[in-house]
């Protein structure tokens, strides 16, 4: 493991050729998901070579063009078709999927529960700030029921979906949450959903004050940050918590990890036996 | 002289030449959805792939997902395809104009059937040739290539890879219910016969390579992901680096580039074949299954002494202009039968701009045109 | 081989019921005529809402030359296994074609020229599977066709059956092949009209 040396190694994984400056608002929670990626990888020591970025469409998207690795911007909803291709045509990689809300729970939701179902090998980041940040502020499936946006002027009439049960109930490999507050926590879970076999999916939530955080009562960026602290509670606690305690806490932590082979795993395993056979079926 | 080795001969379908002509083109990636009329394809696939040395075949959710499946594939180095049929042709248009602009080299396989919407699942038709020219959004070439019986369907198949390959783009092969579901006699290649392309990769160093630098083909080097070129890939548009820009002039070269990349490859990608065409009065402008009757009027129209040529088109996009164009030195009559509402037959008007006259004879009930149909439109001259 | 008579355009259907076997039977001659025979063959069958609710159809074009249009269209034979089949395709049959029926399941043939073999109960009876019945069939139209020769129909056969069920097939194949010599008589005779345009 590379010992975690702060900030600067940040610089080694960006790309000085890009125009900076990045397209994020300041205090979005996005920049810290990919400061975490970049430290994850880092003490991972995975190759730069054998890292592919696949990115959706929305503000968490555009994350990928800043990195070095192998980076593919795909279309919204779809990162996990493009990985999927990945991974199969060449399991060696480490294929990370970055999508919003918007992107990995609304257009591209069957996508997503198809992934988990399927076990391909792929890690799934989550970016969670509960609305749709690029398009500007319009509800997505994780606004939460009665907050306002664009598209909810209102107030939001529908539940929001619980990406963690959604994951469990698709039967994901490993389900996990964290926050971009706990930062630490979150770098512990991103190491794991970057190494264990199969669907690993991660999601983060990430505050956006510039499209919901401003129509729904946070003051400022760091009003949402304290939110998160306040809110966020380690699962393992929350599970021994009273019904009345919880109110509308969010557990964080593991939830799922079942450590079965990824798809492409058992795929080429089975090729593996059907060639073996041909062969005996040759020689003789 | 050497004797040349006898072929090996098989009774197959028109689905399962297109299989047999993607792997010896070198596909070995199949993503997919079932959907008749091009189930087969998938189905042999499925059993093929897992058996070959390299091939992946995967089942996806739906088409926007196997299109999709395809471009990762395509990205990570491999020859990769899909096929399907109207429905499904819809929805991979998204991820089509993405192959477009990323310049995934592909293969999409549409069979068509009848439509619009769910239409007739189990007759053929040609109602998808202008949603394939034009189908995704945004201004972009494409390449269009048809099939006419079984062994077409073998050698089109082969060509498709060749071009998505040379030319990075996805390549579309449209066939018809009637030649995918029809079993036929056709010879296998032996290993040689064919000219198989696969993509440039890049020799400079890592440093060096620019993935959408302008080069004299316009095709720039493609390294499969993972290879030690790092780069990013985007459906934005972007500039040499691969990097998203609105910058006008960067905008203008790309453009320019992807449409010059494919244009000025005529020669090579605008295919046709004539039968009795040299001093035709008359000549029938067609492709698919329908070009089989019109094969078979011309020649009972040369039979009763009318001067009958048939132009079928290999290459349905872009457009062989340049074939007709030379025929339209002696043709008084085109005759252009399709199994839709007049399709191609707007390109012939296009690039005929008055000069002979342009007769269309149009089936949309599910039916193959047949050669007594041709033949009655032929007579009238 | 070198085909054994030239040939126009001569266009079988097989037609019943599902489960009878029908594709195979159509495929399997099909790949026979096409290389076995050198033939040039074309074979579609039904499909989608057609193909279910039991009923089954094959058809093959068959001609020395090239095939233009690949359906077919006008019946110079036409095989119905089932009453509804030979109702339906009856009226495809052109002038001087040819019925072959099943006859204990098509109880009411719609003309009197046509030639009937209890295929299933003789499948039944002297092979011993029901599901041999096809082949039987097989056998007998490979004795009806003037164009077909036998040994390279069995031949053929045998190369596309898997091995297992190789044995019963040849033995269904020939026993079609007899019963048909001892109904139908030579082949000739019974295509009143040469098989031409
Ligand atoms: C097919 C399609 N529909 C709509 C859009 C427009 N669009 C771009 S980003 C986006 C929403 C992004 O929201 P989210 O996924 O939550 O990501 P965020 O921007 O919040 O990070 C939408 C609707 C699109 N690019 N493609
Ligand atoms: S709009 Fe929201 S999600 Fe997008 S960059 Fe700004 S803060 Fe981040």
């Amino acid at each position: 493991m590379n010992e975690v040396t702060g900030n600067e190694i940040i610089h080694q994984y960006l790309r000085h050729n890009k125009k900076f400056p990045h397209v994020l608002c300041a205090g979005c929670g996005h920049g810290i998901v990919l400061g975490s990626l970049i430290r994850s990888v880092h003490s991972l020591d995975i190759p730069k070579d054998d890292v592919v970025i696949v990115a959706g469409i929305g503000c968490s998207g555009r994350l990928a063009v800043y990195v070095d690795f192998n980076t593919i911007h795909t279309t919204h909803g779809r990162a996990l078709t493009f990985a999927t291709g990945i991974k199969m045509s060449n399991p060696k990689l480490k294929v990370i999927c970055i999508m919003g809300d918007g992107d990995a729970l609304s257009i591209g939701g069957n996508h997503l529960i198809h992934a988990a179902r399927r076990n391909i090998g792929v890690t799934a980041l989550i970016l969670n700030n509960n609305i749709y940040g690029m398009t500007g502020g319009q509800s997505s499936p994780a606004t939460p029921s009665g907050s306002t946006s664009m598209t909810a002027p209102f107030g939001q009439l529908e539940e929001s979906f619980d990406t963690v049960s959604l994951g469990q109930g698709a039967g994901a490999n490993y389900v996990a949450r964290g926050t971009v507050f706990h930062v630490q926590k979150l770098e512990r879970l991103m190491c794991e959903a970057i190494t264990k076999p199969g669907f690993n999916m991660l999601e983060v939530l990430t505050p956006c004050h510039t499209q919901y955080g401003r129509k729904n009562k946070f003051k400022g960026p760091v009003d949402m940050y304290k939110w998160l602290k306040k809110t966020a509670v380690p699962v393992e606690r929350y599970q021994e918590m009273k019904e009345e305690q919880r109110g509308d806490r969010i557990p964080i932590g593991v939830f799922t990890d079942k450590g079965n082979p990824g798809l492409e795993e058992r795929y080429f395993g089975l090729k593996k036996e059907l060639l073996a056979k041909q062969q005996a079926a040759e020689g003789k | 002289m050497a004797r040349r080795k006898k072929k090996q001969e098989i009774f197959a379908l028109g689905n399962e030449a297109v299989v047999e002509g993607a792997l010896i083109a070198g596909c070995t990636f199949y993503g997919g959805y079932p959907i008749t009329p091009s189930s087969e394809i998938m189905e042999i696939m499925a059993s093929r792939l897992p058996a070959h040395e390299d091939g992946v075949f995967v089942q996806m959710e739906d088409e926007i997902a196997s299109m999709g499946a395809v471009i990762g594939a395509s990205l990570a180095g491999r020859k990769a395809m899909t096929a399907t049929s109207g429905p499904g042709f819809s929805l991979m248009q998204e991820h089509l104009g993405y192959a477009c602009m990323a310049e995934a080299p592909c293969v999409l396989v549409n069979v068509m059937r009848g439509g619009p919407s769910t239409g007739l699942p189990t007759s053929p038709a040609q109602g998808d040739v202008l949603q394939a020219r034009w189908g995704t959004h945004g201004d972009h070439p494409i390449i269009v290539l048809s099939a006419a019986d079984v062994q077409e369907c073998l050698e089109m198949t082969i060509k498709a890879f060749n071009m998505a390959e040379k030319y990075r783009t996805p390549v579309i092969l449209l066939i018809d219910e009637i030649t995918a579901h029809t079993r036929e006699k056709i010879e296998l290649p032996n290993p040689g016969d064919y000219e198989i392309h696969s993509r440039v990769v890049p020799s400079m160093p890592p440093e060096w390579y620019k993935p959408y630098e302008e080069t004299v083909r316009g095709v720039p080097p493609m390294p499969p992901i993972g290879s030690g070129y790092r780069f990013h890939v985007t459906g934005l548009t972007h500039d040499r680096n691969g990097y998203p820009t609105s910058r006008p002039d960067e905008v203008d070269e790309l453009m320019q580039r992807m449409h010059r990349k494919i244009d000025q490859f005529f020669y090579d990608i605008q295919l046709t074949e004539e039968t009795t065409c040299d001093d035709a009065d008359v000549v029938v402008v067609a492709y698919g299954s329908v070009a089989r009757s019109a094969e078979f009027a011309v020649q009972q129209a040369r039979e009763s002494g009318v001067k009958a040529g048939l132009l079928k088109l290999q290459t349905l996009f872009p457009y062989p202009r340049r074939a007709m164009e030379k025929l339209l030195a002696h043709a008084r009559t085109l005759v252009v039968p399709e199994m839709n509402m007049g399709q191609i037959s707007r390109e012939v008007k296009r690039v005929n701009m008055g000069r002979a006259s342009v007769r269309t004879i149009n089936r949309v009930d599910g039916q193959i045109i047949t050669p007594s149909e041709i033949l009655k439109v032929i007579m009238q001259g | 081989m070198k085909q054994p008579m030239e040939l126009q355009r001569f266009e079988i259907r097989f037609s019943g019921l599902g489960g009878q076997g029908i594709i195979t039977l159509g495929k399997v001659m099909g790949a026979g005529l096409a290389l076995g025979h050198g033939y040039n063959v074309t074979q579609t069958q039904s499909y989608g809402p057609e193909a279910r609710g039991g009923s089954s159809r094959c058809d093959l074009v068959v001609s020395s030359g090239r095939i233009s249009f690949p359906k077919a269209e006008s019946l110079d034979l036409l095989v119905a296994l089932s009453q509804e089949a030979c109702n339906a395709y009856y009226p495809y049959l052109k002038p001087g074609g040819v019925l072959v029926i099943e006859s204990d399941i098509v109880k009411q043939p719609p003309t009197n020229h046509y030639l009937g073999l209890p295929f299933t109960q003789l499948a039944k009876d002297k092979v011993g599977i029901v599901q041999a019945m096809n082949t039987v069939v097989l056998g007998a139209l490979t004795h009806l066709l003037p164009f077909t020769v036998q040994r390279v129909m069995r031949k053929s056969m045998e190369e596309t059956l898997p091995a297992k069920i190789r044995a019963v097939n040849v033995k269904a194949f020939n026993l079609g092949h007899r019963e048909a010599k001892k109904h139908f008589g030579e082949s000739p005779e019974v295509w009143g009209v040469a098989p031409e345009e």
